[in-house]
Parts: structure tokens; sequence; C-alpha cells
């Protein structure tokens, strides 16, 4: 039996960093209004921390000009919360030259702490190549959605096993598995063997089981919360978490443990204490 | 004593003695214990009605073993988060042949398990033969007080006309009919067990042609949202729960949209975590009102009404 599972009755307090945010799906007509509007949700739920990524609108092969626009509403929502939330960069792959460019404006010379890889081009392509390269030299953690649907994925969007590729020609840059695959059963076994990718809970429906065996699988140092809000309810995600039977070390850890440990060198780089 | 107050005396008793105390608790902006998802230094509001959860089902799914797969281990943890009254169906009634044997086990185990927290709802397949008999059984025998349609395992659509006969003999027998749309994300099923969302097209036109329905749709808003969704409950006596009910602050937004009275409290377990449900009445700002309606008195209403 483990230590308090799923009981939660030992009462153990953690702050909570939600890795997978986004301004779209939620109420307000500028970043800062919908940033404002989804703390107010997450402090309901004690959430301290927020990353976001993408902007007002989700674009799936967003051209460099797109790209600037939606990093642009980050960097606005985040510096109105310097406190509160961090900035992930969205970056196209197909667009190799900007989006080094966005990379060095967001991150080195910017506030943000991550890279955000959604489905204009499959993850194991070469043309990530010095994306990762580069994002790995600043300490960024890097976020790539997956997802394994059973009639077909949208044509760029990745896989898992895609995204092992890439992280067997990268075993120094920290890779996320978003979603964990969507068909998490399939998606947990396939990053498994690869110590430099870990898991994201966001996204899915709280099917129960996902995160029992994300970490029985993984250990639970590899395993993120993440809610994929505001399309996505806090409540359905935080309770893969809440509602898990697993010990409250390794609940502690998934919450905001994790996250923490992984940006601790690029926010030490940055001067920002947490 | 008609079936359906037998089940509100037996869950007014147990009410009396539960205590909601998770999810109506104001959180403060940091950190979050997981003491029973209580907070720290919150004030939880206790009530003296627990949680009547509709959308609950026994048995083992086909394709995956979740905790509280098992009826005694689901009954003790739903009791323990506060729920006091839980609606049952029974995941052998998606496949089994002999639904008749399936319904009888869910009546026994939530008779002989549910310590007067399990309520059943057995399945009707109206493409079986003689699924009337299976009907009075439901209300005569086992005194349910509804049945759990599965339109898309039982391999039917809603126009079909036995789907109409069924409704109406339901409503004959003042029994609630619950609608499951869905039971999994159709994206991640498995391939050989693969069934698509129930199409409620037709259902709207067929509410108005059954007075005194009393309907209640389960795992609803991944398939069915917005303006049909609200057309469909303003056609008559129709129910709508949260289990599948996302989006930030996601039951605060659907209320400002349809009639307070028409939304219950339904978590889908065991094959969802339950403090999904539980968690989402906390993430919106719900007044007092508006959280034990939800919680609880629209679906007690619905049952002695």
């Amino acid at each position: 039996m483990h230590e308090a599972a799923g009981d939660h009755s030992q009462g153990v307090d953690m702050e909570i960093w939600d890795l997978h945010c986004h301004l779209n799906g939620v109420p307000g007509n500028t970043p800062e209004a919908r940033l404002g509007r989804l703390l107010e949700y997450a402090d309901r739920l004690g959430i301290a921390r927020l990353c976001v990524f993408m902007g007002m609108e989700f674009t799936y092969d967003p051209s460099p000009e797109r790209l600037k626009e939606e990093n642009d509403s980050v960097l606005r929502a985040v510096r109105a919360f310097p406190n509160r939330a961090f900035g992930f960069v969205y970056l196209n792959p197909k667009h190799r030259q900007a989006s080094l460019d966005e990379l060095d404006r967001c991150v080195r010379d910017g506030p943000m702490v991550g890279v955000k890889l959604w489905v204009a081009e499959q993850c194991s392509s070469s043309d990530l190549d010095p994306i990762i390269e580069r994002a790995a030299a600043l300490q960024a953690i890097i976020f790539q959605h997956t997802w394994l649907k059973i009639a077909g994925n949208l044509p760029g969007e990745s896989t898992p096993m895609e995204l092992a590729e890439l992280a067997i020609r990268h075993p120094h840059a920290t890779l996320i598995c978003g979603h964990s695959g969507g068909d998490w059963e399939r998606g947990l076994r396939a990053i498994r063997p690869h110590r430099n990718i870990y898991a994201d809970l966001a996204g899915g429906d709280p099917v129960a089981g996902l995160t029992e065996m994300a970490v029985r699988e993984l250990g639970s140092e590899r395993v993120l919360y993440g809610s994929d809000a505001g399309g996505r309810s806090f409540a359905s995600q935080l309770a893969k978490v809440l509602g898990a039977d697993v010990r409250d070390s390794d609940r502690q850890r998934i919450l905001g443990g994790n996250l923490q440990r992984l940006l601790r060198p690029i926010l030490a780089k940055k001067g920002i204490t947490v | 004593m008609k079936p359906s107050s037998r089940f509100a005396a037996a869950a007014g008793s147990q009410t009396r003695r539960a205590f909601l105390q998770t999810a109506l608790a104001a959180a403060p902006a940091t950190a979050v214990s997981a003491a029973a998802l209580a907070v720290p230094g919150s004030k939880p509001l206790r009530t003296a009605e627990g949680l009547i959860d509709v959308n609950v089902s026994l048995g083992q799914w086909p394709t995956r073993r979740v905790r509280c797969d098992d009826s005694r281990e689901l009954v003790a943890r739903l009791r323990r988060l506060g729920v006091s009254q839980a609606w049952a169906g029974t995941l052998d009634g998606l496949l089994h042949k002999d639904i008749a044997a399936a319904n009888n086990r869910l009546a026994k185990t939530c008779h002989q398990d549910g310590k007067g927290l399990l309520v059943p709802f057995g399945s009707i397949n109206p493409k079986l033969p003689d699924w009337e008999e299976e009907l009075r059984r439901c209300a005569d025998l086992h005194h349910m007080p509804g049945i759990r349609l599965h339109p898309n395992y039982h391999g039917y659509r809603l126009e079909d006309p036995a789907f109409l006969r069924l409704i109406e003999l339901a409503t004959q027998r003042r029994l609630i009919v619950q609608l499951a749309l869905i039971m999994e994300d159709e994206r991640m099923m498995h391939p050989l067990f693969r069934v698509d969302p129930v199409d409620t097209a037709p259902l709207r036109d067929l509410v108005q042609r059954v007075p005194g329905l009393r309907l209640v749709l389960l795992n609803v808003h991944r398939t069915l949202r917005a303006k049909p969704l609200l057309e469909l409950i303003a056609a008559g006596n129709v129910s709508v729960e949260i289990a599948m009910l996302e989006g930030v602050g996601g039951v605060g937004t659907l209320l400002a949209q349809m009639p307070g009275g028409r939304l219950l409290f339904g978590s889908h377990a065991p094959m969802f975590y339950f403090e999904s449900a539980l968690l989402k009445l906390k993430e919106s700002a719900l007044t007092p009102a508006q959280s034990q309606a939800v919680g609880h008195g629209n679906a007690r209403h619905l049952l002695t009404s």
C-alpha cells in the first residue's frame, strides 16, 4: 500500500506549477486580460505558476510573421504577471531561420524559458535539429505536442515514437512529450527508454490510470502536471494527479517539483528566483 | 411506495450524516494540500447533504482495469469523498446479450455492496427480443428509479422506432431515462472496439413527443455543445451532467447559459478520476445555491418529481 495512496491523508503542502496553458479558449480581448482570467481560475485551485504558449488563436502552420505575433501576445501576458507565469516561444521548423531568430528574441534575449512545437511538422524531421541544439544550449526545455489518433493524425502532427527518434539525436536536450501521446497506454511505452523525455499529463480526458502508469513505467521524476487550459479545465487535469493512487512524494514531484527542477538552470541564468 | 421514492428515502437517511467538505472551499493562491482536496487555511463549507453522482458505472471496462472497478472499493471511496448517493449503471450492459443477468447482478450489487449509496439504473437494449419484459423487471422486480441506454453500443440510432417506444414505455412506468452519448474519447479507442458517439439530432423532436419524459444525458459535452445542447435542454425535462464538461470555469459558464435546475453532478467514475467532477465545482465561482443545486438538489428533485 502506498503512503497515503489516493486518500491524501497526509495533507502535504505543495506549490503547483502548471506546465501547459494557452491564452486561447479564455475570455478576454487582450493577452493580459486572458492570462488574468486564467489566473483567477488557477487561484481557486491553488495553482501557483502557469507556463503559457501560443497566441490568442491557434495556427497549425504559422508563417514567420504569425509566429512573431503569437509570441508577442505571450510576452505581453507574462510581462503583466511576472511572478505567476512563464512563457514558451512558439516555433515552426519549416521556417528555420525565423524560428532561430524568435528563439533568440524571446528566450536568449527575452523572458521566455521554453520552446513549444505543435503540428506544423513531424518532430523526427532533421529540420528540428538546429532549433533543438540552440534551445538545449540556452537550457530551454522543449515541449513537443504528440498524439496517436486511431483515425489518423494531422499531416504534421507528431507521435511519441517520432519524439523518441528526436531524443536519440539530442540526448542532452530536455524534451517533453505533450499529452503523453494522447493514447497514453502506447505513448508512455514509446518514450519509456529515453531518459531525456518527460511525460506531460495534460489535455486528455481524466481517464483513471494515466498517472499510475506514468509513475510505474517512467518514475515520478519524469512526469509533469499540465492542464491545457483554457480549452481544458484545470479541475479535470489536476484530478489526474490528486486522484491518482500514487505516493504523496510522487504527487509532489509531478505537481511542481519536477518542473521547478527542469527550469531551475534557465531561471538562474535569467536571475529569476522562485 | 413507488420505486423512485424507495431510493429517495434510502438516500435521505444517508445524506443526513454526510458532509460535503471538499468541493466548495475557497483556495489560497499558491499552495494546495492534498488532504482530501481540502485547502489548509480555507473554510470548507459543510452541508447536511452529500453529493449525488448521477454517472457511476459498476463492473470492468473491457480494455482497461482501473482503481475502484470493484464495487466495494468504489462505494468506500465515493463515501470518503462526500458522495451520499450514486446512480449506477452496469458496464456489462454495453456488450452482454444476457442483459437480464447483467441487471440482476447490478441490482444485487447495489443492494449488497451499496450500503445505501448505490442506486441501480438497469440497461435496456431495445434491439433484443422481448426487451419490454426487461423494462418491466427493472421497474417492478428491481424497483429501479431509472434505466441507462447505450444506443451506440447496442447498434441503433435514435430514429429507430424502437427507441421512441422505449422512452414512451419508460415514461409510463415513471422511470428516469439516462442516455450515454459516449463512454470514451473516440480518438483513442481500441482499434477493435471503436464506437461512434450517439447522434442526438433526432432527440429534440422525440423529447417533445413524449410528455413526462425525464431524460438525463450522460457524457455529453464532448460531442454536444452550445446551441444544439441548449435547444435540446429547452425541449423538455432534459438534464445534463458535468463529467465530460471541459474548459476553464466550465460549470459557471454553462450555468450562465442554461436553466440552473438542469445541471447535475456526474463523475463517470471509476473510468474517470472522481476528483475531476469534484474540483469543477470549485474551479467556478458558484453561489452556495448553485453548488447545492448541482451537487445534489437538482438530482434529488428529479428523482422525486
